[in-house]
């Protein structure tokens, strides 16, 4: 069993469900990425999405093209990131760590390499952006081939055939993209999502986290009571952002821990 | 690898031009290209579609444009003879609308009320705006800031057609960021808003369709070509930004096999400098814009900033059946520098009085290089994809001339 896996499993007999938050790789600068992935387990993160950084981040809003480009300038590379993963095991942090990207730097590196390399780094999962299932059979097996979840996403607009391609692939758990358009968006759907989340689980027979537009507690207390898990990314960065130089990884760590709890109290109740 | 007697048949049906092409977007996208796939399918089939979009090119765009023999420069030059195919004679000045129109009337089958395109020259922008004023749609184009300075004429003509410019500040702020900006809002409004994209490229079926809207160029030359000289030409050369006027006028020469086709690229002020935009002279194969192509990006995989005196050639990309024809060695891709491109622009104006695109200006010192090199009975025919009004203030601030 993989440690994602593990990780739905455990929550799962704990009546709870996981929290993951996204930030990028080398944002605001390279030696930054550390403290704030360990401020993010201290927030009370089950699994983290950790964003390579892409030039041309085509499916991501202002906040995280934003990050991409500091962290590009604060001179970021695929390795690097690896580099900060391996770190971080180092550091007997077991928490599941998915690589969230874009293919161009992947196939830059080669598929096999990239692999080999980011599962020896610690690495758990990869999603890749703009690899959608018809066009990445051969990467998908050679993850899991490599002891990697290749997570995909599912979106509003997706067919229920979308959802059998996606089960044939794909490993770990579904990225419920919560609404149209790109990361950081505005508003999303619950309704939608409470009527397309039971479908989905019972079709690919995985776990389903729900991301794009989760901005607070209030809301990840609500897709908490739907899905699995519940993914927030333009927020904390905004947070990061927003911080005076080594505040950062404090108010990462106080603004997740309150989603944590207003998460914990909603599933307690039921 | 070459393709020795088969019939050149590509796409495949999932858009792979062999390893190029196919459909690199995210989950939210897949969707809205199957809706397009199967509207496009559906048009192919419909014979009043192919009526319609013929009829618009003859009474809108002003098509068949002629092809133009430039004696006067090719005598000058000494070698073989230079004709023009004259898009620039084009409504709007240049081959881009061609595809505008034909994606506007897919729009308009679909249902969509507003269109949105992303353009670097402004070429595209104009075509777009134009098309959407005439269909009565709504019209949002993106564009680089970089390029909404270099191209201030082109963008008030945009405005003056209806049309909402949006400058895009990420990245180096020229055509791929536009692109990307224009995929950000098609995800986001993806009910009601049609993409025109300006090139052969982006995701399935972008690079067919554009390539089949554009090809009526290549069908023209090869009715009008016998008429002028009782053959086709020896070699068909054109300038390669994403794509789009060479592929028009190379795809119906491909499976004449004696006809060479030449794309040329912007070499910027030299390939060797690091400063151009020739993805396939100096590019590697890559994922960016929904396709699989050659690219120029760095040892990380990160896409590089281009150089070129043409906003319209300022693409790190290329649309992914040139990679193709490119690797099957069915074409073959040069470089022109800013300077030689100049020195065409200025010569075509001096010796034939026609003001080429820029762009054009790429495949016209191409043909000025290879015509003394080939006796006088050889033939070169050279798609002119644009005029030159546009480029007015970018030529005259290379001579030291302020409006
Ligand atoms: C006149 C002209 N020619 C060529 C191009 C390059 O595009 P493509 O390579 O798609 O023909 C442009 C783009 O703006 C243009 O305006």
């Amino acid at each position: 069993m993989s440690r994602i896996q593990q990780t739905f499993t455990r929550l799962a007999g704990e009546g709870r469900k996981a929290l993951i938050p996204f930030i990028t790789a080398g944002d605001p600068n390279p030696e930054m990425t550390l403290p704030l992935m360990q401020a993010l387990v201290a927030g009370g993160a089950d699994i983290i999405e950790l964003g390579v950084p892409f030039s041309d981040p085509m499916a991501d809003g202002p906040t995280i093209q934003r990050a991409s480009e500091r962290a590009l300038a604060a001179g970021m590379s695929m390795r690097r990131v690896l580099d900060i993963v391996r770190s971080f095991r180092a550091t007997g942090d077991q928490t599941p760590v998915v690589l969230m990207g874009y293919a161009n730097p992947i196939e830059a590196m080669g598929v096999e390499p990239f692999v080999k390399a980011t599962a020896e780094a610690g690495a758990d999962g990869v999603l890749v952006v703009d690899y959608p299932p018809e066009e990445c059979r051969g990467f998908a097996e050679s993850c899991r081939a490599g002891g990697l979840d290749p997570i995909f996403l599912l979106a509003p607009t997706s067919t229920e055939k979308r959802f059998e391609d996606v089960a044939a692939v794909g490993g770990g758990y579904i990225y419920y993209v919560s609404l149209k358009g790109v990361t950081g968006s505005a508003t999303l759907d619950l309704d939608e999502v409470a009527r397309r989340i039971p479908a989905i689980r019972e079709k690919v027979g995985m776990p389903v986290g729900v991301g794009f537009g989760i901005r607070d507690g209030a809301t990840a207390a609500k897709i908490a009571a739907l899905a699995d898990a519940v993914v927030i990314g333009s927020r904390i960065i905004e947070e990061i952002e927003s911080s005076a130089p080594g505040e950062a990884p404090s108010r990462v760590t106080a603004f997740l821990r309150g989603v944590r709890e207003a998460m914990d109290a909603a599933g307690g109740a039921r | 690898m070459h393709m020795a007697d088969a019939p050149y048949d590509f796409p495949d049906a999932r858009g792979h031009f062999g390893p190029y092409g196919g459909v690199f977007v995210a989950e939210t996208l897949i969707p809205a290209l199957t809706e397009l796939r199967q509207a496009y399918e559906a048009a192919l089939a419909d014979p009043a579609f192919a009526a319609e979009f013929n009829y618009e090119l003859k009474h809108y765009v002003g098509r068949p444009s002629p092809i133009y023999h430039a004696k006067r420069w090719s005598e000058l030059l000494g070698g073989a003879q230079i004709y023009l195919k004259r898009e620039d004679l084009n409504h709007t000045g240049a081959h881009k609308v061609n595809n505008c129109i034909g994606q506007a009337m897919l729009a308009r089958r679909m249902g969509k009320p507003r269109v949105i395109a992303e353009t670097g020259a402004g070429q595209h922008g104009v075509a777009t705006a134009t098309v959407a004023a005439r269909y009565g749609m709504e019209c949002v184009v993106y564009m680089g800031s970089e390029d909404v300075r270099r191209q201030a004429a082109n963008v008030y003509r945009m405005k003056l057609l209806g049309a909402t410019v949006v400058p895009v500040e990420s990245g180096s702020r020229t055509l791929k960021d536009a692109l990307n900006e224009a995929m950000r809002d098609w995800v986001t409004h993806i009910g009601n808003t049609f993409y025109i994209i300006g090139t052969v490229a982006g995701p399935h079926p972008y690079p067919m369709m554009v390539r089949d809207f554009q090809a009526i160029i290549g069908q023209e030359c090869i009715e009008q070509m016998p008429e002028m000289v009782g053959r086709q030409p020896d070699y068909v050369i054109a300038c390669v930004g994403g794509g789009s006027n060479a592929m028009g006028i190379f795809h119906p020469y491909i499976e004449h096999k004696d006809v060479r086709l030449i794309g040329v690229e912007a070499a910027g002020s030299g390939i060797e400098t690091g400063m151009h935009a020739a993805s396939l002279s100096a590019g590697r194969p890559g994922v960016l814009h929904g396709n699989r192509t050659y690219l120029l990006q760095n040892e990380d995989g990160q896409i590089i900033e281009t150089h070129s005196i043409s906003a319209g050639l300022d693409y790190p990309g290329v649309g992914p059946e040139h990679a193709w024809l490119k690797d099957i060695q069915r074409a073959e891709y040069v470089g022109i520098t800013d300077a030689e491109a100049l020195q065409a622009f200025h010569n075509l104006c001096r010796f034939e009085g026609i003001i080429p695109a820029l762009e054009s200006s790429h495949a016209l010192a191409y043909a000025a290089k290879l015509a003394p090199t080939l006796p006088k009975d050889k033939v070169l025919l050279v798609n002119l994809s644009g005029r030159g009004d546009k480029d007015m203030h970018t030529v005259a601030e290379k001579s030291g001339i302020q409006f």
